[in-house]
Protein backbone atom coordinates (compact mmCIF):
# COMPACT_ATOMS: atom_id res chain seq x y z
CA UNK A 1 0.00 0.00 0.00
CA UNK A 2 3.23 2.07 -0.40
CA UNK A 3 1.16 4.42 -3.00
CA UNK A 4 -1.05 6.10 -0.58
CA UNK A 5 -0.54 9.48 -1.68
CA UNK A 6 -1.54 8.49 -5.45
CA UNK A 7 -4.49 6.63 -4.08
CA UNK A 8 -5.68 8.25 -0.99
CA UNK A 9 -8.33 6.33 1.53
CA UNK A 10 -9.74 9.91 2.32
CA UNK A 11 -9.29 13.05 0.53
CA UNK A 12 -10.95 16.70 1.51
CA UNK A 13 -11.39 18.94 -0.86
CA UNK A 14 -11.77 22.79 0.09
CA UNK A 15 -13.18 21.71 3.67
CA UNK A 16 -15.28 24.71 5.12
CA UNK A 17 -17.23 24.49 8.22
CA UNK A 18 -18.24 27.47 10.77
CA UNK A 19 -19.88 26.54 14.24
CA UNK A 20 -21.37 28.88 15.75
CA UNK A 21 -20.89 31.69 13.04
CA UNK A 22 -17.18 30.99 14.08
CA UNK A 23 -15.02 29.75 11.02
CA UNK A 24 -13.13 26.67 12.24
CA UNK A 25 -11.99 25.24 8.47
CA UNK A 26 -11.11 27.76 6.28
CA UNK A 27 -10.49 24.98 2.87
CA UNK A 28 -8.94 21.58 4.31
CA UNK A 29 -6.90 20.38 1.42
CA UNK A 30 -5.63 16.88 2.91
CA UNK A 31 -5.05 13.51 1.51
CA UNK A 32 -4.82 9.92 4.07
CA UNK A 33 -3.13 7.17 2.54
CA UNK A 34 -3.98 4.02 3.05
CA UNK A 35 -2.71 1.19 5.07
CA UNK A 36 -0.46 4.12 7.22
CA UNK A 37 -0.77 6.38 10.22
CA UNK A 38 -1.27 9.61 9.71
CA UNK A 39 -1.49 12.11 12.50
CA UNK A 40 -2.78 16.12 13.10
CA UNK A 41 -1.43 18.28 15.45
CA UNK A 42 -2.52 21.93 15.95
CA UNK A 43 -3.45 23.81 19.07
CA UNK A 44 -5.78 22.90 21.52
CA UNK A 45 -9.46 24.53 19.80
CA UNK A 46 -7.91 24.66 16.21
CA UNK A 47 -10.98 22.42 15.10
CA UNK A 48 -8.81 18.95 14.81
CA UNK A 49 -11.77 17.04 16.26
CA UNK A 50 -13.82 18.94 14.43
CA UNK A 51 -11.72 17.84 11.26
CA UNK A 52 -12.11 14.19 12.07
CA UNK A 53 -15.46 14.36 12.43
CA UNK A 54 -16.03 15.59 9.13
CA UNK A 55 -14.27 12.14 8.39
CA UNK A 56 -17.22 10.05 9.07
CA UNK A 57 -20.07 12.87 8.66
CA UNK A 58 -20.43 13.18 12.19
CA UNK A 59 -20.60 16.78 10.91
CA UNK A 60 -21.42 17.80 7.37
CA UNK A 61 -19.04 21.23 5.73
CA UNK A 62 -20.49 24.14 4.58
CA UNK A 63 -18.44 24.07 1.38
CA UNK A 64 -16.28 21.20 -0.22
CA UNK A 65 -16.13 17.64 -0.46
CA UNK A 66 -14.96 14.76 1.37
CA UNK A 67 -14.38 11.79 -0.49
CA UNK A 68 -13.95 8.16 1.06
CA UNK A 69 -12.59 5.64 -1.48
CA UNK A 70 -13.47 7.99 -4.34
CA UNK A 71 -16.77 8.41 -2.93
CA UNK A 72 -18.29 12.03 -2.07
CA UNK A 73 -19.93 11.08 1.51
CA UNK A 74 -21.16 14.82 2.17
CA UNK A 75 -23.99 13.76 -0.18
CA UNK A 76 -25.23 10.60 0.84
CA UNK A 77 -28.27 9.64 2.22
CA UNK A 78 -28.53 7.92 5.20
CA UNK A 79 -28.57 4.64 3.42
CA UNK A 80 -25.54 5.15 1.70
CA UNK A 81 -23.88 6.47 4.50
CA UNK A 82 -24.07 3.89 7.00
CA UNK A 83 -22.85 1.52 4.11
CA UNK A 84 -19.47 3.71 4.08
CA UNK A 85 -19.60 4.25 7.98
CA UNK A 86 -19.21 0.30 8.30
CA UNK A 87 -15.47 0.58 6.94
CA UNK A 88 -15.06 2.97 9.66
CA UNK A 89 -14.43 2.97 13.76
CA UNK A 90 -13.61 6.02 15.56
CA UNK A 91 -12.09 6.26 18.89
CA UNK A 92 -13.67 9.11 21.07
CA UNK A 93 -11.49 11.39 23.26
CA UNK A 94 -13.45 9.82 26.25
CA UNK A 95 -13.60 6.12 25.00
CA UNK A 96 -17.69 7.21 24.37
CA UNK A 97 -18.35 4.02 26.47
CA UNK A 98 -22.15 3.45 26.26
CA UNK A 99 -22.36 3.14 30.33
CA UNK A 100 -25.63 1.17 30.86
CA UNK A 101 -23.33 -1.69 29.24
CA UNK A 102 -20.74 -3.20 30.66
CA UNK A 103 -17.29 -3.22 28.71
CA UNK A 104 -17.59 -6.93 27.37
CA UNK A 105 -21.42 -6.34 25.71
CA UNK A 106 -19.66 -2.27 24.69
CA UNK A 107 -17.20 -4.37 22.95
CA UNK A 108 -19.93 -6.63 21.85
CA UNK A 109 -22.26 -3.90 20.40
CA UNK A 110 -21.12 -3.34 17.11
CA UNK A 111 -20.84 -7.18 16.42
CA UNK A 112 -24.62 -8.34 18.21
CA UNK A 113 -25.31 -5.16 15.87
CA UNK A 114 -24.06 -5.38 12.53
CA UNK A 115 -23.41 -8.95 12.18
CA UNK A 116 -25.19 -12.68 12.39
CA UNK A 117 -22.42 -14.26 14.71
CA UNK A 118 -23.77 -16.22 17.07
CA UNK A 119 -23.38 -15.56 20.81
CA UNK A 120 -20.43 -17.79 21.42
CA UNK A 121 -18.22 -16.56 18.13
CA UNK A 122 -18.71 -12.53 19.71
CA UNK A 123 -17.90 -13.98 23.06
CA UNK A 124 -14.99 -15.26 21.54
CA UNK A 125 -13.76 -12.41 19.65
CA UNK A 126 -14.60 -10.24 22.60
CA UNK A 127 -12.15 -11.64 24.54
CA UNK A 128 -9.64 -12.37 22.12
CA UNK A 129 -9.91 -8.29 21.68
CA UNK A 130 -9.43 -7.63 25.44
CA UNK A 131 -6.83 -9.87 26.04
CA UNK A 132 -5.09 -7.91 23.13
CA UNK A 133 -5.79 -4.46 24.55
CA UNK A 134 -4.58 -5.56 28.47
CA UNK A 135 -8.33 -5.87 29.53
CA UNK A 136 -8.39 -10.06 30.52
CA UNK A 137 -10.93 -10.27 33.20
CA UNK A 138 -12.55 -6.71 32.91
CA UNK A 139 -15.17 -7.66 31.22
CA UNK A 140 -17.73 -7.70 33.91
CA UNK A 141 -17.08 -4.03 35.00
CA UNK A 142 -19.14 -1.08 33.99
CA UNK A 143 -17.40 1.99 32.14
CA UNK A 144 -17.78 4.02 35.58
CA UNK A 145 -15.79 1.65 37.16
CA UNK A 146 -12.78 2.22 35.11
CA UNK A 147 -10.07 4.36 35.21
CA UNK A 148 -9.55 6.50 32.12
CA UNK A 149 -6.70 4.71 29.88
CA UNK A 150 -8.29 1.39 30.88
CA UNK A 151 -11.58 3.11 28.98
CA UNK A 152 -9.48 4.25 26.10
CA UNK A 153 -8.25 0.34 25.94
CA UNK A 154 -12.15 -0.81 25.91
CA UNK A 155 -12.88 1.87 23.57
CA UNK A 156 -10.07 0.58 20.97
CA UNK A 157 -11.28 -3.06 21.53
CA UNK A 158 -14.74 -1.58 20.65
CA UNK A 159 -13.34 0.01 17.59
CA UNK A 160 -10.83 -2.86 16.30
CA UNK A 161 -13.73 -5.42 17.18
CA UNK A 162 -14.96 -5.21 13.46
CA UNK A 163 -11.75 -5.21 11.79
CA UNK A 164 -12.27 -2.00 10.13
CA UNK A 165 -10.22 -0.51 7.21
CA UNK A 166 -10.28 3.06 8.69
CA UNK A 167 -10.05 4.10 12.42
CA UNK A 168 -10.04 7.42 13.93
CA UNK A 169 -8.38 8.50 16.99
CA UNK A 170 -9.77 11.52 18.40
CA UNK A 171 -6.44 12.51 20.94
CA UNK A 172 -6.38 8.64 21.89
CA UNK A 173 -4.11 9.95 25.00
CA UNK A 174 -5.12 13.08 26.08
CA UNK A 175 -5.95 13.42 30.24
CA UNK A 176 -3.20 10.35 30.03
CA UNK A 177 0.42 10.62 32.03
CA UNK A 178 3.15 10.20 30.13
CA UNK A 179 3.67 6.62 30.71
CA UNK A 180 -0.28 5.60 30.10
CA UNK A 181 -0.20 7.59 26.88
CA UNK A 182 2.76 5.72 25.64
CA UNK A 183 1.64 2.45 25.92
CA UNK A 184 -1.75 3.74 24.15
CA UNK A 185 0.23 5.19 21.64
CA UNK A 186 2.06 1.67 21.52
CA UNK A 187 -0.96 -0.10 21.52
CA UNK A 188 -2.20 1.82 18.36
CA UNK A 189 0.69 1.37 16.14
CA UNK A 190 1.31 -2.56 17.24
CA UNK A 191 -2.40 -2.95 16.03
CA UNK A 192 -2.01 -0.99 12.86
CA UNK A 193 0.99 -2.88 11.77
CA UNK A 194 -0.75 -5.83 12.69
CA UNK A 195 -4.00 -5.02 10.99
CA UNK A 196 -3.24 -3.01 8.44
CA UNK A 197 -5.71 -0.53 8.65
CA UNK A 198 -5.97 2.80 7.74
CA UNK A 199 -5.27 5.10 10.94
CA UNK A 200 -5.99 8.91 11.29
CA UNK A 201 -5.27 10.34 14.67
CA UNK A 202 -5.64 14.08 15.93
CA UNK A 203 -3.04 14.46 18.42
CA UNK A 204 -0.58 17.02 19.98
CA UNK A 205 1.56 14.89 21.74
CA UNK A 206 4.78 16.06 20.47
CA UNK A 207 7.30 14.93 20.11
CA UNK A 208 6.16 11.11 20.86
CA UNK A 209 3.74 11.42 17.43
CA UNK A 210 7.10 11.60 15.48
CA UNK A 211 8.17 8.18 16.46
CA UNK A 212 5.15 6.55 15.58
CA UNK A 213 3.36 8.14 12.49
CA UNK A 214 3.74 7.58 8.73
CA UNK A 215 2.51 11.23 7.94
CA UNK A 216 2.44 14.28 10.18
CA UNK A 217 -0.11 17.09 9.24
CA UNK A 218 -0.40 20.55 11.11
CA UNK A 219 -3.69 22.27 10.77
CA UNK A 220 -3.15 26.16 11.66
CA UNK A 221 -6.16 28.75 11.18
CA UNK A 222 -7.80 25.95 9.73
CA UNK A 223 -5.68 25.00 6.86
CA UNK A 224 -3.21 22.12 6.78
CA UNK A 225 0.05 24.17 6.57
CA UNK A 226 2.33 21.37 6.48
CA UNK A 227 2.17 17.66 6.04
CA UNK A 228 5.45 14.99 4.98
CA UNK A 229 6.95 12.08 6.77
CA UNK A 230 7.99 12.81 10.54
CA UNK A 231 11.43 13.17 9.30
CA UNK A 232 10.13 15.56 6.75
CA UNK A 233 8.65 17.34 8.76
CA UNK A 234 10.65 18.27 11.28
CA UNK A 235 12.77 20.40 9.14
CA UNK A 236 10.31 22.25 7.75
CA UNK A 237 10.76 26.19 7.33
CA UNK A 238 6.83 27.34 8.00
CA UNK A 239 7.92 29.84 11.42
CA UNK A 240 4.77 28.91 13.52
CA UNK A 241 5.16 25.50 12.90
CA UNK A 242 8.50 25.67 14.02
CA UNK A 243 7.62 27.41 17.06
CA UNK A 244 4.55 24.83 17.65
CA UNK A 245 6.94 21.41 17.39
CA UNK A 246 9.73 23.37 19.10
CA UNK A 247 8.19 24.31 22.44
CA UNK A 248 11.31 22.98 24.79
CA UNK A 249 11.48 23.82 28.22
CA UNK A 250 10.31 26.37 30.11
CA UNK A 251 12.43 29.36 29.58
CA UNK A 252 12.22 29.14 26.38
CA UNK A 253 8.94 28.46 25.41
CA UNK A 254 7.92 31.15 28.07
CA UNK A 255 7.57 34.38 25.44
CA UNK A 256 5.58 31.86 22.56
CA UNK A 257 2.39 31.07 24.36
CA UNK A 258 2.25 27.71 22.92
CA UNK A 259 1.45 25.24 24.61
CA UNK A 260 -0.11 26.77 27.54
CA UNK A 261 -4.01 25.89 26.78
CA UNK A 262 -4.30 22.29 27.99
CA UNK A 263 -7.69 20.95 27.27
CA UNK B 1 -38.93 19.24 16.58
CA UNK B 2 -41.68 18.06 13.74
CA UNK B 3 -39.19 16.17 12.14
CA UNK B 4 -37.49 14.84 14.94
CA UNK B 5 -41.17 12.89 15.77
CA UNK B 6 -41.78 11.96 12.01
CA UNK B 7 -38.02 10.77 12.03
CA UNK B 8 -38.24 8.63 15.00
CA UNK B 9 -41.47 7.22 13.94
CA UNK B 10 -40.17 6.07 10.19
CA UNK B 11 -37.07 4.41 12.11
CA UNK B 12 -39.69 2.78 14.59
CA UNK B 13 -41.15 1.08 11.36
CA UNK B 14 -38.16 -0.21 10.53
CA UNK B 15 -36.22 -3.39 11.23
CA UNK B 16 -34.52 -4.06 13.35
CA UNK B 17 -37.23 -4.21 16.29
CA UNK B 18 -35.49 -3.83 19.52
CA UNK B 19 -38.18 -5.35 21.81
CA UNK B 20 -35.18 -5.68 24.49
CA UNK B 21 -35.22 -2.00 24.67
CA UNK B 22 -38.87 -0.96 24.42
CA UNK B 23 -39.43 -3.98 27.51
CA UNK B 24 -36.43 -2.00 29.52
CA UNK B 25 -37.93 1.60 28.70
CA UNK B 26 -41.18 -0.15 30.45
CA UNK B 27 -40.21 -1.08 33.02
CA UNK B 28 -38.13 2.00 33.49
CA UNK B 29 -41.29 4.19 32.69
CA UNK B 30 -43.96 1.92 33.49
CA UNK B 31 -42.79 -0.30 36.94
CA UNK B 32 -40.83 2.66 38.70
CA UNK B 33 -43.59 4.88 38.26
CA UNK B 34 -46.16 2.60 40.30
CA UNK B 35 -45.16 3.76 43.82
CA UNK B 36 -45.30 7.39 43.24
CA UNK B 37 -48.99 7.01 40.53
CA UNK B 38 -50.40 4.89 43.89
CA UNK B 39 -49.25 7.52 46.42
CA UNK B 40 -50.84 10.62 44.30
CA UNK B 41 -53.70 8.63 43.28
CA UNK B 42 -54.91 7.29 46.48
CA UNK B 43 -54.27 10.74 47.99
CA UNK B 44 -55.98 12.76 44.55
CA UNK B 45 -59.26 10.63 45.34
CA UNK B 46 -58.80 10.92 49.13
CA UNK B 47 -58.81 15.16 48.90
CA UNK B 48 -61.99 14.60 45.99
CA UNK B 49 -63.50 12.15 48.92
CA UNK B 50 -63.64 15.00 51.06
CA UNK B 51 -64.09 17.93 48.79
CA UNK B 52 -67.02 16.57 46.81
CA UNK B 53 -68.52 15.29 50.08
CA UNK B 54 -68.81 18.97 51.24
CA UNK B 55 -69.59 20.45 48.57
CA UNK B 56 -72.73 17.79 47.50
CA UNK B 57 -73.61 18.28 50.79
CA UNK B 58 -74.99 21.67 50.79
CA UNK B 59 -77.20 20.13 48.02
CA UNK B 60 -78.39 17.00 50.01
CA UNK B 61 -76.56 14.97 47.16
CA UNK B 62 -73.92 12.80 48.91
CA UNK B 63 -74.90 9.89 47.46
CA UNK B 64 -73.88 11.38 43.95
CA UNK B 65 -70.46 11.66 45.80
CA UNK B 66 -69.23 7.99 43.89
CA UNK B 67 -70.28 9.77 40.07
CA UNK B 68 -68.19 12.79 41.29
CA UNK B 69 -65.32 11.41 42.31
CA UNK B 70 -64.86 8.81 39.63
CA UNK B 71 -66.19 11.02 36.47
CA UNK B 72 -63.44 13.49 37.69
CA UNK B 73 -60.48 11.00 37.73
CA UNK B 74 -61.36 9.39 34.98
CA UNK B 75 -62.19 11.96 32.96
CA UNK B 76 -59.52 14.70 33.81
CA UNK B 77 -57.25 14.29 36.76
CA UNK B 78 -56.47 10.46 36.32
CA UNK B 79 -54.91 11.34 32.95
CA UNK B 80 -53.46 14.27 33.96
CA UNK B 81 -51.88 14.33 36.79
CA UNK B 82 -50.24 11.25 36.22
CA UNK B 83 -48.56 12.33 33.22
CA UNK B 84 -47.54 15.41 35.00
CA UNK B 85 -46.12 12.72 37.58
CA UNK B 86 -44.27 10.67 35.06
CA UNK B 87 -43.21 13.53 33.43
CA UNK B 88 -41.33 14.85 36.84
CA UNK B 89 -39.63 11.31 37.06
CA UNK B 90 -39.34 9.39 34.11
CA UNK B 91 -39.35 12.60 31.49
CA UNK B 92 -36.83 14.18 32.97
CA UNK B 93 -34.34 11.29 33.51
CA UNK B 94 -34.62 10.67 29.80
CA UNK B 95 -33.22 14.26 29.14
CA UNK B 96 -30.77 14.00 31.01
CA UNK B 97 -29.92 10.35 30.10
CA UNK B 98 -29.78 11.31 26.81
CA UNK B 99 -28.54 14.46 27.03
CA UNK B 100 -25.23 12.87 28.94
CA UNK B 101 -24.86 10.22 26.14
CA UNK B 102 -24.79 13.43 23.72
CA UNK B 103 -22.36 15.07 25.60
CA UNK B 104 -20.16 12.36 25.90
CA UNK B 105 -20.30 11.58 22.28
CA UNK B 106 -21.68 8.13 23.34
CA UNK B 107 -24.61 9.34 20.36
CA UNK B 108 -21.90 9.97 17.80
CA UNK B 109 -20.08 6.79 18.44
CA UNK B 110 -23.87 4.86 17.64
CA UNK B 111 -24.07 6.67 14.00
CA UNK B 112 -20.72 6.07 13.60
CA UNK B 113 -21.27 2.71 14.24
CA UNK B 114 -24.13 2.51 11.79
CA UNK B 115 -26.48 2.22 14.26
CA UNK B 116 -29.55 4.89 13.89
CA UNK B 117 -29.71 6.77 17.66
CA UNK B 118 -33.26 7.72 16.36
CA UNK B 119 -33.56 3.82 16.45
CA UNK B 120 -32.02 2.56 19.37
CA UNK B 121 -33.02 5.15 21.90
CA UNK B 122 -35.55 7.65 21.14
CA UNK B 123 -38.33 5.62 19.80
CA UNK B 124 -38.10 2.63 22.10
CA UNK B 125 -38.54 5.57 24.53
CA UNK B 126 -41.45 6.64 22.39
CA UNK B 127 -43.07 3.89 21.73
CA UNK B 128 -42.87 2.53 25.87
CA UNK B 129 -44.53 6.01 27.02
CA UNK B 130 -47.20 5.58 24.55
CA UNK B 131 -47.98 2.12 25.58
CA UNK B 132 -47.44 3.17 29.30
CA UNK B 133 -48.74 6.03 30.20
CA UNK B 134 -53.02 4.70 29.57
CA UNK B 135 -52.25 1.98 31.92
CA UNK B 136 -50.75 4.10 34.63
CA UNK B 137 -53.84 6.62 34.51
CA UNK B 138 -56.06 3.37 35.21
CA UNK B 139 -53.93 2.77 38.03
CA UNK B 140 -54.40 6.30 39.00
CA UNK B 141 -58.15 5.89 38.52
CA UNK B 142 -58.47 2.27 40.37
CA UNK B 143 -56.52 3.76 43.49
CA UNK B 144 -58.47 7.64 43.70
CA UNK B 145 -61.48 5.84 43.42
CA UNK B 146 -60.44 3.56 46.49
CA UNK B 147 -59.63 7.11 47.97
CA UNK B 148 -62.56 8.50 47.42
CA UNK B 149 -64.36 5.51 48.91
CA UNK B 150 -62.21 5.52 51.85
CA UNK B 151 -62.56 9.01 52.89
CA UNK B 152 -66.50 9.32 51.82
CA UNK B 153 -67.63 6.46 52.59
CA UNK B 154 -65.41 4.85 55.45
CA UNK B 155 -64.70 8.46 57.08
CA UNK B 156 -67.66 10.28 56.36
CA UNK B 157 -70.51 7.66 56.18
CA UNK B 158 -71.93 7.83 52.78
CA UNK B 159 -73.53 4.48 52.54
CA UNK B 160 -71.31 2.27 50.59
CA UNK B 161 -74.09 1.84 48.18
CA UNK B 162 -74.37 4.21 46.83
CA UNK B 163 -71.27 5.28 46.20
CA UNK B 164 -71.08 2.29 43.90
CA UNK B 165 -74.30 2.58 42.73
CA UNK B 166 -73.98 6.32 41.30
CA UNK B 167 -70.89 5.48 39.98
CA UNK B 168 -71.80 2.74 37.95
CA UNK B 169 -74.82 4.37 36.33
CA UNK B 170 -72.84 7.26 35.65
CA UNK B 171 -69.29 6.52 34.18
CA UNK B 172 -69.92 5.62 30.39
CA UNK B 173 -67.21 3.78 28.47
CA UNK B 174 -66.93 7.04 26.63
CA UNK B 175 -65.52 8.68 29.57
CA UNK B 176 -63.00 5.69 30.15
CA UNK B 177 -61.50 5.38 26.12
CA UNK B 178 -61.38 9.89 26.15
CA UNK B 179 -59.43 9.15 29.45
CA UNK B 180 -57.26 6.53 27.49
CA UNK B 181 -56.96 8.76 24.32
CA UNK B 182 -55.85 11.78 26.83
CA UNK B 183 -53.34 9.65 28.67
CA UNK B 184 -52.13 8.15 24.97
CA UNK B 185 -51.35 11.15 23.96
CA UNK B 186 -49.88 12.51 26.82
CA UNK B 187 -47.28 9.86 26.49
CA UNK B 188 -46.17 10.91 23.04
CA UNK B 189 -46.35 14.61 24.03
CA UNK B 190 -43.95 13.75 27.45
CA UNK B 191 -41.81 11.24 25.48
CA UNK B 192 -41.23 13.71 22.73
CA UNK B 193 -40.80 17.06 24.16
CA UNK B 194 -37.96 14.97 26.60
CA UNK B 195 -35.85 13.16 24.33
CA UNK B 196 -35.73 15.94 21.90
CA UNK B 197 -34.70 18.54 24.77
CA UNK B 198 -32.00 15.89 25.57
CA UNK B 199 -31.02 15.06 22.28
CA UNK B 200 -30.34 18.51 21.57
CA UNK B 201 -28.36 19.66 24.47
CA UNK B 202 -25.30 22.02 24.32
CA UNK B 203 -22.51 20.90 25.35
CA UNK B 204 -22.31 22.00 28.63
CA UNK B 205 -23.32 20.45 32.56
CA UNK B 206 -24.87 24.13 32.74
CA UNK B 207 -26.75 23.30 29.33
CA UNK B 208 -27.77 19.92 30.17
CA UNK B 209 -29.83 21.17 33.40
CA UNK B 210 -31.12 23.88 31.06
CA UNK B 211 -32.43 21.39 28.70
CA UNK B 212 -33.95 19.02 31.61
CA UNK B 213 -35.87 22.37 33.35
CA UNK B 214 -37.23 23.28 29.60
CA UNK B 215 -37.99 19.38 28.75
CA UNK B 216 -40.57 19.32 32.39
CA UNK B 217 -41.67 22.61 31.88
CA UNK B 218 -42.84 22.45 28.48
CA UNK B 219 -43.94 18.99 28.44
CA UNK B 220 -46.34 19.87 31.51
CA UNK B 221 -47.24 22.87 29.92
CA UNK B 222 -48.19 21.39 26.68
CA UNK B 223 -49.81 18.57 28.58
CA UNK B 224 -52.35 21.01 30.60
CA UNK B 225 -52.84 22.79 26.90
CA UNK B 226 -53.52 19.88 24.62
CA UNK B 227 -55.53 18.50 27.74
CA UNK B 228 -57.85 21.70 26.94
CA UNK B 229 -58.43 20.97 23.57
CA UNK B 230 -59.01 17.41 23.39
CA UNK B 231 -61.46 17.89 26.42
CA UNK B 232 -63.21 20.69 24.35
CA UNK B 233 -63.52 18.15 21.57
CA UNK B 234 -64.47 15.12 23.38
CA UNK B 235 -67.21 16.61 25.31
Amino acid sequence: MGGGASNPVIRLVGVEKALGGQPVLNGINLEIAGGKLTTVIGRSGGGKSVLLKHMIRLLKPDRGQVLVDGVDITRLGPRELNEVRKKFAMLFQGAALFDSLTVFENVAFPLREKTKLKEAEIEGKVLEMLDQVGLTGMGHKFPAELSGGMRKRAGLARALVMGPEIILFDEPTTGLDPLLARTIHDLIVETQRKFGFTAVMVSHEIPEVFGISDYVAMLLDGVIVEMAPPDEFQRTRHPAVREFINVGPRSEAAASGVGKEAQ
Amino acid sequence: MMLFLIGTFAWMARPPFRFMQVLKQIHFIGVKSLFVIVLTGSFTGMVLGLQGYYSLRKFGAEGLLGSAVALSLIRELGPVLSALMVTGRAGSAMTAEIGIMRITEQIDALETMAVSPMQYLIAPKLLASILIMPLLASIFDVIGIYGGHLVGVELLGVSSGSYTGSMESSVEWKDVYGGMLKSLSFGLIMAWICTYKGYHTTMSAEGLGQATTDAVVLSSVLVLIWDYFLTSVLL
